[in-house]
């Protein structure tokens, strides 16, 4: 399996996804922001960072970058890309995800586990969970405070399964950090084939560093 | 010709930068503060004499990159 990571400036995790993704038998590469060639991957990864240091708005900018052509046009056929943290809220910039993300109500920047439900696993990212299941993954971002376009919308999200992870405390009881929508941690769009979440799931491959929950998560995407 | 876009969140979208800075007025003594509203202007010197031209452009850019109009409202004026 190929994983193709996007590099932008001002990205900071693409070493951790690289290492998360090798460390379960993929091969990955890493993609400049102004190349525009993806080279043909089974799955597009936008890690977290802080691309064009935020400028603007968290994304805004990075949705420019030559490369993402190239994902929009990756997505739109189908292909699979995943954002994680920074490159969530890009995708939410491009339009392959719905709504947008505010600062966390608290103003705050959050870094600290956190748990979280898995609402929906009827799609290649969360099918290897159960639902109901609770994950302990990190988070790490001040702008994590979703906001969908509008209340129809986000009722239209839960009828077509689309939310799919919620911050929750560890005994499943909802617990939110940030402000965001229902409790929403990740998303996905209505083709099931564009992810995205705020927590770190390329942060918890190792026990010894406090889970292994986000190994489960990112094989699924290499099962066939 | 300098014209101006202000960028606020929209009027019922919590505004929690808003919100601290009321916080902030208040422990300073500000007791007439209603609400606080923060937001962005952005500054932008366009190579034309046309205002109307100008604004439509600049609005343009708003729905195109300058604002997220799923959160934000934009207003845009001539700078005088």
């Amino acid at each position: 399996m190929r994983v193709s990571v996007v590099v932008f400036p001002g990205t900071n995790c693409d070493r951790d996804t690289k290492w998360a993704f090798e460390k379960i038998g993929a091969n990955v590469e890493f993609i400049w922001h102004n190349e525009h060639d993806l080279k043909n991957p089974d799955l597009v990864v936008l890690p977290g960072g802080f691309s064009y240091g935020d400028y603007l708005r968290s994304g805004a900018i990075a949705r420019f970058s030559p490369i993402m052509k190239e994902v929009i046009e990756y997505a739109n056929k189908g292909g699979y890309v995943l954002g994680i943290c920074n490159g969530f809220q890009v995708l939410l910039e491009s339009h392959l995800l719905p709504g947008a993300m505010k600062r966390n109500e608290n103003l705050h920047f959050i870094s600290k586990h956190h748990h979280l439900k898995v609402v929906n696993n009827d799609n290649k990212f969360l099918r290897n969970l159960e639902v109901g299941e609770i994950v302990n993954i990190p988070i790490a971002h001040a702008e994590g405070n979703y906001t969908p376009e509008s209340e129809e919308a986000l009722k239209k999200m839960w009828d077509n399964g689309q939310v799919l992870l919620q911050y929750v405390d560890e005994f499943g009881n909802i617990s939110n950090p940030n402000g965001s929508a229902d409790s929403i941690a990740g998303i996905c769009n209505e083709n099931k084939n564009v992810f995205g979440l705020m927590p770190h799931p390329e942060r918890a491959m190792q026990s010894i560093l406090g889970s292994e929950d986000g190994v489960r998560m990112l094989t699924s995407f290499l099962d066939k | 010709m300098k014209v101006v876009a202000n960028i606020f969140l929209k009027n019922g979208v919590l505004d929690p930068q808003g919100k601290a800075v009321h916080h902030g007025l208040d422990a300073l003594g500000f007791e007439a503060v209603n609400d606080v509203r923060v937001g962005k202007q952005i500054v932008i010197d366009l190579d034309t004499d046309d205002e109307t031209k100008a604004i439509e452009e600049v609005k343009a850019m708003c729905e195109k990159l300058l604002a997220n109009t799923v959160i934000e409202n934009y207003e845009v004026e001539v700078k005088k």
